[in-house]
């Protein structure tokens, strides 16, 4: 064991200048880290009316009415864990890695420490964060709500969560990140590992809405095992000056499902880098990859890739994504790979504007441009994601209809 | 009520219908024949206002305002109404979120549904995998709840299967005669329709008042619309086109 943490900071160590294979490099040296202290918060109702904001804009319900337990940490220190589900385990990745001498098999074992400077950075920070856990066999009612926020100006925040979803268990997790209002500037090097066993589910919904100079990196990985399903949904509306992501679910037993959904709109001066990557270990295995991405001014990648290892496997991808202005751009980047054969791996690719017939078709019912295109944009953004708050649609439909008026 | 005078219209540089003249009287049925290609549906298009006919000569008046520039929506909003033969995929909208915002809110897209058999439809996208009587069904459910008071009506009875044809004749019928307490009110209070057809299978359960053949991209004669039906299922098209030939 020992050995083994030696072997990891080594090799950390070795990678604390390794730039990323995709996205804009940052200079982490010109980020303070992040502190590791903060004043507990008893009850996420006491916060100023501007938090409780920021936390609802990200689907986070300060009241916790509708979810099953809470965490949230400022900066890099946790700042509010709460249950009330016990058919579900949440606390700190620290805590849990304390409590639980088995966690050690699951710390780091997804995602690689040499990744790039980032894993590195978080890894040698020692960083927190949340671990989730659902018991064989539980199934929460409702799901868990964690905030991940940048409280302080030009720091950088290094998050290490952790879910595990025992055999038969399902759990359903709504995750923000965001930041203070006020902070406009900093990094976000999120690290998360998630492991669905046997027959187990877990939906996953994470929403982002950060600042114009704010740089993101999460670097996430799912293991899933026979029978298991992992459903993600990602959420990107706002500015945000670089988001790289490139979540990469292993289906690793027989019949084990995903789906990711990604929803995003690239701003003036955002670049979106956004992936994801599903892998066929296990016979029979599926994946839906959907990709739907509107740029008015920002740069978006969308990524996607299917590697087929064994039989049986079957995945489409989709990418589509709309131009509104002649300031964005749009790059589809699908990648198919089969190495056996009996594999169905699909994909369909489609960018540019809006089709015209579409929008008159809908003037022809009385709708006006505005009305007819902001139409249209909800419905290409509805990928059927379920259990996002009355506060955060309310949020989404502002969005979509200020995008539709500034055309 | 509608009036087209000498329409030209080009798309993609190509003259599509030329020196067009038209009318819809208030309250009348006025029917379109003419042979694939003649430029009926386009006339029918250009008459709605999609971008992608323009108009190079002529005009069209609606309730004799001049709306030969007016946008889509606007035309619809002073009471045209379409329903299209080849109306393209919504992906992601819902038949019945257009049902409502069509009717502004006013009526019921349950209800409405029920009559056309549309109700499983509703939560569908908007004609993504529809067969073609579920177009023209999915297409008279939207015109239900815009409630136009010109119904332009594109091929209605195309690839609607026999039993189903029923149903989507009594549907315009009831559309058409929509607030009518006695049939010869027709011609004052009833609704107006345009209505292309080459079967004339439609004339079965609407009272046609005038007939107009299309050919070449032109009108060719009007007159009694059965009689032309009943000439045209005889002696074809190429009738038309010779007796226009020798006036």
């Amino acid at each position: 064991m020992q050995t083994d943490e030696v072997s990891l900071k080594k090799r950390a160590e070795s990678a604390t200048e390794k730039k990323a294979t995709f996205g804009e490099d940052f200079e982490l040296a010109k980020y303070e880290d992040g502190s590791k202290v903060s004043k507990p918060i008893e009850d996420l109702q006491t916060l100023d009316e501007e938090s409780k904001r920021t936390l609802l804009q990200v689907g986070v319900i300060p009241s916790e009415e509708g979810r099953s337990g809470s965490f949230l940490v400022l900066d890099n220190a946790v700042s509010h864990s709460s249950l009330k589900d016990e058919n579900v385990e949440l606390m700190s990745t620290h805590e849990a890695l304390e409590k639980y001498e088995w966690l050690k098999d699951y710390s780091w074992k997804l995602v690689q420490v040499d990744a790039d400077k980032y894993t590195a950075k978080t890894y040698l920070e020692n960083a927190d964060g949340y671990f989730i856990r659902a018991p064989a066999g539980k199934k929460s009612s409702m799901p868990v709500q964690t905030c991940l926020m940048l409280g302080s100006k030009k720091v950088s925040q290094t998050v290490h969560n952790i879910i595990v979803v025992e055999e038969g268990a399902s759990l359903d997790i709504i995750t923000g990140c965001t930041a203070k209002k006020g902070v406009e500037e900093g990094l976000h090097l999120g690290i998360s590992e998630m492991y669905v066993k046997k027959g187990a589910t877990l939906n996953f919904t994470m929403i982002h809405n950060w600042a114009e100079q704010i740089g993101v990196r999460p670097r996430t990985v799912v293991h899933v095992e026979e029978g298991g399903t992992y459903i993600s949904n990602y959420i990107c509306l706002k500015p945000v000056r670089s988001v790289q992501t490139y979540p990469t679910v292993m289906l690793e037993g027989k019949g084990a499902v995903t789906r990711l959904n990604t929803i995003a709109i690239a701003h003036l001066g955002s670049e979106l880098d956004l992936g994801s990557r599903a892998i066929f270990n296990a016979p029979n295995t599926r994946a839906e990859l959907i990709s739907r991405t509107i740029t008015i001014g920002g740069r978006l990648i969308a990524r996607g890739e299917m590697i087929g290892n064994a039989k049986g496997a079957k995945g489409h991808l989709e990418c589509k994504g709309l131009v509104l202005t002649d300031k964005g751009s749009q790059l589809a980047i699908p990648i198919l790979e089969a190495n056996v054969d009996d594999i169905e791996l699909t994909h369909e690719a489609a960018v540019g504007k809006i089709a015209k017939d579409q929008v008159e078709y809908l003037m022809a019912r009385g709708l006006t441009e505005e009305e007819a295109i902001g139409m249209i944009i909800r419905g290409f953004l509805d990928v059927g994601i379920r259990g996002i708050p009355e506060e955060l649609k309310n949020e989404i439909e502002n969005t979509i209809t200020q995008t539709a008026l500034g055309m | 009520m509608l009036k087209i005078e000498d329409l030209t219209v080009e798309v993609n540089g190509k003259i599509l219908l030329h020196d067009v003249n038209l009318e819809v009287e208030k309250g009348y049925t006025n029917v379109l024949f003419g042979p694939n290609g003649a430029g009926k549906s386009a006339l029918m298009r250009t008459i709605m206002g999609f971008s992608e006919y323009r108009i190079v000569k002529g005009r069209i008046l609606f309730n004799g305002e001049d709306i030969t520039n007016l946008p889509v929506d606007e035309r619809a909003r002073r009471g045209l109404g379409i329903m299209m033969q080849r109306p393209p995929d919504m992906s992601g909208i819902k038949l019945r979120d257009l049902v409502k915002v069509a009717s502004k809110g006013k009526k019921d897209p349950e209800k409405l549904a029920e009559n056309l058999d549309m109700k499983r439809f509703l939560d569908r996208d908007v004609n993504v995998g529809f067969s073609g009587g579920e177009i023209k069904r999915s297409e008279l459910l939207q015109l239900a709840a815009q409630n136009p008071s010109l119904y332009l009506l594109d091929e209605p009875e195309s690839g609607v299967d026999l039993v189903s044809i029923e149903q989507v004749g009594m549907t315009i019928k009831g559309l058409l005669e929509e607030g009518m307490d006695c049939p010869g009110k027709r011609c004052k209070k009833g609704k107006s329709a345009l209505i292309i057809t080459h079967t004339g299978q439609v004339l079965d359960y609407v009272q046609a008042d005038k007939g107009y053949i299309l050919c070449n991209g032109t009108v060719m004669c009007s007159g009694n619309p059965l009689k032309m039906l009943e000439e045209i299922k005889n002696k074809g098209y190429q009738e038309c086109i010779t007796c226009r030939l020798m006036k």
